[in-house]
């Protein structure tokens, strides 16, 4: 609720005056109205959070009024997977879920914070407290039952560290730590 | 007529196919009633609750072609709450039980689920066609079910639904057997396509002519597949991004060529711009034309594009073409009849794309327009004024400007006279959307003008009951009303409870409607199903007290011949 009253506070109108009231009082009632929304698709909640995080660190924009402009949620949805594909270098802070098998709950973290390879992993390893052995180009990971992988934007799970690492920041959708015989799967190239 | 025996007047009626007038025809006589109802092969349900299975079934037994609508309108718009309704299970099942032929169903905004998919492929020995238009809860293990056990499936046309996409192998699972595919659309998937499964398909399918692909499929892809299907009359081009100087490029390029029948473009859901150039040489036998939801493509390349395309019917386009952009489309494309201009920034970055020049050059360079969809930043009276004058013939006008209560941007008056002009000049008007700052003048118009008006959609305007009043007075031919954030209460509501029996259904939501005035309507029309749906609780809006004068957030009336429907969610509450 505090973000909703902060974005009215910084609001530019161009109404008429008089008719000011009016619209207040009806974005009120409609903006309060968020269980509407119903939750998009997993594969689409990264999108929607970067977008809105987008939203609130430029200049303040007129509040959202629930099902305006009368665009179809299909096609808005399209839109903004676009509009992501299109400034994914741009976009600062999109976090990504961290899950590790075996683990009870899930962390979230932004790789755009690490300068590489390297620092995202060593990170990795301290938040779940394990190694993942050593990257070669050809076989993978070796020397440890862990294996780190992520989700592209096709929805594929690929190896961390196979591409260069601005492009792992466009595509990285998701991260897993593999364990056990299915990290072997992946660590023996196959 | 009646001297003719039944077969004859039968055939007579062979030739009518429109359900308008096959359901005038049928309140001819008893007679005409019965020889209709037996002969009638398609059937429109334009409200799904307004009548159920088991009375379609009696009424037409012989129906071979459904075609059925689920929730309201704005449902388009998050408005609708997800588990409103509009399930199809029941329908399927019941024409399962009677052993109909059914071969053809085409749903709109409907709940259909893996069950039911499997269901209609294993009923129906015949069925050849499945069109589902912004439908969901479904996934591509449905669509499994229809790929495998319908023998002879002609169409498979999925338009903008939410499928939960599987990513298996749904493609794989047509037989080998399946030569008659007619359509394919699954432009809406998210996930991988089997493109070894999918280029196999086409290959065997002689008679394919539209094909709608997802963003899954590249750039070499689509050219083996137009290599191997150049009968193709409607495309829909998933990714398009590629290097022109690439070997796909250029085999792309001699497939787009061999394409003569190709009519209809779509798709581009993921583009790089300078490879459009590769489809100007069939431009020029194009009618239709939809990019609009290729975002990463700006003006200038649109643009060129167009330029090619004289012939085009329907356009469907974003507002990055821009005024000067609609003004290459007026000068070239002089037999337009439906134009769409789409919002490229919804997060309202305030680029001014499109505003009023652009529709009036596209009203003076395009007599054959009939159907406008324009989203814009501004809008004037004068601009309408003319837009009317320019094209008397509009049936469909809908503008969105995209700032509620705008006014016109350089008098700062209310739009009322520029709509009145629209109505006023256009006679044959069947479905109106008015946005900007608007009084209860401009109802005053299309009360006394729209006299055709079908549909009618309004958001925030008009400042008293009235405004509504007039509407309901003058519109004899209205059928759906749909209403948001508009000051028009119970004394409008509850005006004259008899025209909603005329009406298929009204929509109001955020308007000044009390709950005493819905449950007065429902008392006085029990062939209304008056709905409200309170998300908050409907508990709640009872406990309250105020005796009922606590407003309604969202009420749905529509006629009904079979009372309430039973498979409401609880917050929906049917008075």
């Amino acid at each position: 609720m505090d973000e909703f009253i902060n974005l009215k506070e910084t609001e530019l109108r161009l109404g008429l005056p008089g008719t000011e009231n009016v619209c207040e009082e009806k974005e009120t009632v409609s903006c309060c109205n968020n269980s509407n929304k119903r939750a998009l698709p997993s594969g689409s909640e990264n999108e929607t959070e970067s977008s809105t995080r987008k939203t609130e660190t430029s200049p303040p924009r007129k509040a959202q009024i629930v099902g305006w402009p009368p665009v179809r949620s299909y096609r808005i949805k399209n839109n903004i997977q676009t509009k992501k594909n299109e400034t994914d270098h741009e976009v600062q802070g999109s976090y990504v879920k961290v899950s590790m098998d075996g683990a009870p709950y899930l962390r979230k973290i932004d790789p755009s914070c690490y300068k590489g390879y390297s620092e995202l992993l060593k990170a990795l390893e301290v938040m779940f407290k394990f190694s993942v052995g050593e990257y070669f180009e050809r076989e993978g990971y070796k020397g440890s039952d862990f294996v780190p992988t992520y989700e592209d934007k096709d929805g594929d799970w690929m190896l961390v560290g196979d591409v260069p690492w601005e492009m792992f920041l466009c595509t990285c959708k998701r991260l897993r730590i593999m364990k056990g015989s299915e990290a072997k799967g992946l660590g023996c190239g196959v | 007529m009646n001297y003719f025996p039944d077969e004859v007047v039968e055939h007579v009626f062979d030739f009518v196919t429109s359900h308008k007038d096959r359901n005038a025809i049928s309140l001819v006589c008893k007679s005409w009633y019965k020889i209709e109802r037996y002969s009638r092969q398609k059937v429109f349900i334009g409200n799904c609750y307004a009548t159920n299975p088991e009375r379609l079934l009696r009424r037409f037994p012989c129906l071979k072609s459904l075609t059925l609508k689920g929730k309201p309108h704005f449902a388009d718009f998050n408005l609708v709450p997800h588990e409103w309704g509009g399930f199809v299970l029941p329908w399927i099942e019941a024409l399962a039980r009677s052993r109909v032929g059914l071969e053809e169903l085409r749903l709109k905004r409907m709940v259909v689920t893996d069950e039911s998919l499997e269901l209609l492929s294993r009923s129906f020995v015949n069925f050849k066609s499945l069109v589902l238009v912004s439908c969901e809860g479904f996934t591509t293990d449905g669509l499994a079910s229809i790929a495998a056990n319908c023998r002879h499936l002609r169409d498979l046309d999925l338009q903008e639904n939410e499928i939960d996409d599987h990513r298996g192998q749904w493609l794989s699972c047509f037989p080998d057997t399946c030569t008659t595919l007619v359509t394919l659309n699954f432009a809406c998937l998210e996930g991988e396509t089997n493109l070894v499964a999918l280029e196999r398909l086409v290959a065997r399918s002689p008679n394919l002519k539209s094909l709608k692909l997802n963003r899954a499929v590249p750039l070499d892809a689509l050219a083996r597949l137009m290599s191997c299907a150049p009968q193709m009359v409607d495309l829909g081009v998933g990714s398009y991004e590629n290097d022109p100087d690439s070997e796909s490029y250029l085999k792309l390029q001699a497939a787009i060529k061999k394409c003569t029948l190709l009519r209809s473009l779509s798709g581009f859901l993921e583009a790089a711009p300078h490879c459009l150039s590769a489809f100007h040489p069939i431009c020029h036998n194009l009618t239709s034309l939809n990019l609009s939801y290729a975002a990463e493509i700006h003006g200038s390349h649109l643009i060129k594009l167009i330029q090619h395309c004289k012939k085009l019917q329907r356009l469907w386009i974003l507002d990055s073409i821009g005024d000067k952009g609609l003004e290459v489309v007026a000068s070239t494309c002089k037999e337009l009849q439906e134009l769409r201009v789409f919002p490229s920034d919804l997060l309202g970055g305030g680029n001014t794309a499109v505003t009023e020049e652009g529709l009036v050059a596209i009203s003076a360079g395009c007599p054959k327009l009939h159907s406008i969809l324009y989203f814009c930043q501004q809008m004037t009276n004068a601009a309408l004024v003319t837009v009317a004058k320019n094209c008397p013939n509009f049936i469909r006008f809908r503008l969105c400007i995209l700032e509620p209560n705008k006014p016109d941007h350089v008098t700062s008056q209310p739009l009322d006279e520029g709509f009145g002009a629209i109505v006023k000049a256009c006679k044959s008007l069947r479905r109106l959307s008015l946005s900007g700052l608007l009084t209860d003048q401009v109802f005053l118009y299309i009360g006394m003008y729209a006299n055709q008006l079908e549909m009618l959609s309004i958001a925030f305007a008009g400042d008293t009951d009235k405004g509504m009043l007039y509407v309901l007075n003058g519109c004899k031919k209205m059928k759906k009303l749909e209403i948001r954030d508009s000051p028009f209460g119970d004394t409008a509501l509850l005006a004259d409870v008899s025209k909603y029996e005329t009406m298929r259904s009204l929509w109001m939501s955020s308007c000044e409607v009390t709950l005493s005035g819905c449950k007065g309507l429902a008392e006085k029309a029990p062939w209304l199903n008056v709905e409200i749906i309170n998300e908050t609780d409907n508990n709640r809006m009872e406990e309250n007290g105020h005796e009922g004068r606590q407003k309604v957030d969202k009420l749905y009336l529509y006629r009904t011949v079979v009372g309430t429907r039973m498979d409401a969610p609880p917050f929906v509450w049917i008075l």
